[in-house]
């Protein structure tokens, strides 16, 4: 049952950040008062329009963006993948896994994870010789093997083809409840933020616009009806009109409970019927 | 389907080999139109040595040992110059490179010194190193060091960003990003400067070797040149030119070596 979303939400927060402002020059403030706070083993996706200060934020966190002015903490133990998997071309994959490990079974470590990606059959391999998909579950491995508090996935799956970004996205999911990092998800795609979240964010004029807890049994499908509704909603929020929507979403609004909100979100909670069973475990 | 595809390079062997070998019959055939119109007396053995007389003189200057003697001087006076050259140019790309305040030490600098024509500073170099050894090794070293130089310090700054921030998520130091992910990055870049340093470096030692030199495959042709005999003159071009295609052929076998990660060699 640790992979109750309700009781990972219960524990200790990993990442908390108040009153995060950035700017670029002397443009408008991209981030602009922004608070949030994720908890150990949570799993966030972050969405918004394109524009609206997502990576500034996840660099934020990744401690690629070092002038931001507000307070933020986050682990030591943190690891990014980007969307180009980033391998160091002259560097054998195991060899690009093991980068930075500092302890002497490096090695054994980085084929471990590697096996845990798939890629086993792979680890002498030259970085340029593998597939899109390859690449990628490389850097996802690499990631890992630091065993981090944090992960920060800059949209992972954006440069994929549709079906090895479907294989890519469970193979996330799976590797989240095996090793439970909290997990900061920054995409484009609605879908993609309703299969995997615990929570879906959106980004809007610089702070947490909306903040939406996905409390779907997994593993999760397009097909269920909550799911549908979830996606109307969230892309409504994104200012995407739907010709049909399938529901009528403010019916869904449930009262904000008293849970850590940040002042200016909006939270949609419980949106999910009894259906599930998270809900009856709940009850 | 395997056998169709089996037999398709079997059965064109003979013809690839044919067209392989095509192109070296005109310069073929020129050496025997060649041989045949000094035979004639076509062409005075003053103005050009037949084929055949050059084939001769090369071996006499080998068992003579001469010709050896020459060589071990000339390539001496190249490596070593080409050696300070290259620790040099590195030293200064990595200087230049790597920091901003030795990009402004360095870089305006170099790159005024580099649009001069370097063989222009012969004179100079007579008067400040007299006529031995240490103008034509001078000579080299300046001429090899510019293309290292700007090679290397163009390959370091061309390094992807995006690789030396992946390298910064994984925990790496400022150092071990540069002895992991900047140094191997200009490699390529620097491997072509080296190429072209080796061409520089005989382009050099010709013109160092006319001046005022006693031993070398540069004084074996000028010395030829006092007595008429065009069959050394052109046994010395053939040594420069077989140096150059060895030098070159080095360095390729480097690249196979130490590029293999490259999508161009990994299909061998």
């Amino acid at each position: 049952m640790n992979a109750h979303p309700a009781l990972a939400a219960r524990q200790h927060p990993v990442v908390q950040v108040s009153n995060l402002v950035r700017s670029f020059g002397r443009g408008p403030n991209i981030l602009d008062g922004l608070d949030l706070t994720i908890r150990a083993g949570e799993f966030v996706a972050l969405l918004g329009r394109s524009g609206s200060g997502k990576s500034t934020l996840l660099r934020t966190l990744a401690g690629l963006d070092t002038a931001p002015a507000g307070t933020v903490t986050v682990p030591a133990e943190r690891a990014v993948v980007f969307q180009e998997p980033r391998l160091i071309p002259w560097k054998r994959v195991w060899a690009n896994v093991a980068l930075g490990l500092r302890t002497p079974d490096a090695r054994e470590r980085a084929i471990a994870a590697l096996s845990e990606v798939g890629l086993s059959h792979r680890l002498e391999a030259w970085p340029l010789t593998l597939s899109g998909g390859e690449a990628q579950r490389a850097a996802l491995a690499r990631a890992l093997v630091r065993e981090p508090k944090l992960l920060l996935l800059d949209e992972p799956f954006a440069a994929l083809d549709a079906l090895t970004r479907l294989k890519t996205q469970g193979l996330v999911a799976s590797l989240w409840r095996a090793h439970r990092p909290a997990v900061l998800l920054v995409t484009h795609d609605v879908d993609e933020a309703l299969l995997l979240a615990d929570r879906v964010l959106v980004l809007d004029q610089g702070r947490i616009g909306f903040d939406l807890h996905v409390n779907l049994e997994r593993p999760r499908h397009h097909a269920q009806p909550a799911f549908a509704t979830l996606r109307s909603r969230l892309l409504r929020e994104l200012g995407v009109e739907e010709e049909n929507p399938e529901e009528p979403v403010e019916e869904l609004r449930a009262p904000t409970r008293s849970r850590a909100p940040a002042a200016s979100s909006r939270r949609l909670e419980d949106a999910v019927w009894s259906a599930s069973a998270d809900a009856l475990a709940r009850s | 389907m395997s056998a169709a595809v089996a037999s398709t390079p079997a059965a064109s062997t003979g013809s690839d080999r044919w067209l392989r070998y095509r192109r070296y019959l005109p310069p073929l055939l020129i050496v025997v139109l060649w041989q045949i119109a000094a035979s004639a007396g076509l062409i005075p053995t003053r103005t050009l040595a037949s084929p055949a007389m050059i084939a001769g003189t090369f071996a006499e200057l080998i068992s003579s040992g001469e010709l050896p003697r020459h060589l071990l001087v000339s390539l001496g006076r190249v490596t070593t110059g080409l050696g300070i050259g290259v620790v040099v140019g590195t030293t200064f790309a990595l200087i230049a490179g790597l920091s901003r305040r030795g990009e402004d030490l360095l870089d305006a600098t170099l790159q005024m010194l580099r649009t001069l024509p370097f063989l222009a500073l012969v004179p100079l170099f007579i008067l400040w190193f007299g006529i031995g050894e240490t103008p034509k090794i001078a000579l080299v070293a300046l001429g090899t060091m510019f293309p290292i130089y700007l090679t290397l310090f163009a390959g370091i700054r061309g390094v992807d960003a995006k690789l030396i921030e992946a390298g910064g998520t994984l925990g790496l130091s400022r150092r071990e990003q540069v002895f992991h992910i900047v140094l191997p990055g200009a490699l390529p870049s620097a491997l072509v400067g080296l190429r072209y340093a080796l061409g520089v470096a005989w382009l050099s030692l010709v013109v160092a070797e006319q001046i005022n030199a006693d031993s070398g495959i540069g004084f074996l042709v000028m010395t030829a040149r006092d007595f008429l005999r065009t069959d050394i003159i052109l046994v010395g071009l053939i040594v420069y030119a077989i140096l150059g295609l060895s030098a070159d052929q080095i360095v390729r076998v480097l690249e196979r070596q130490v590029l293999a990660w490259r999508p161009s060699f990994l299909k061998d």
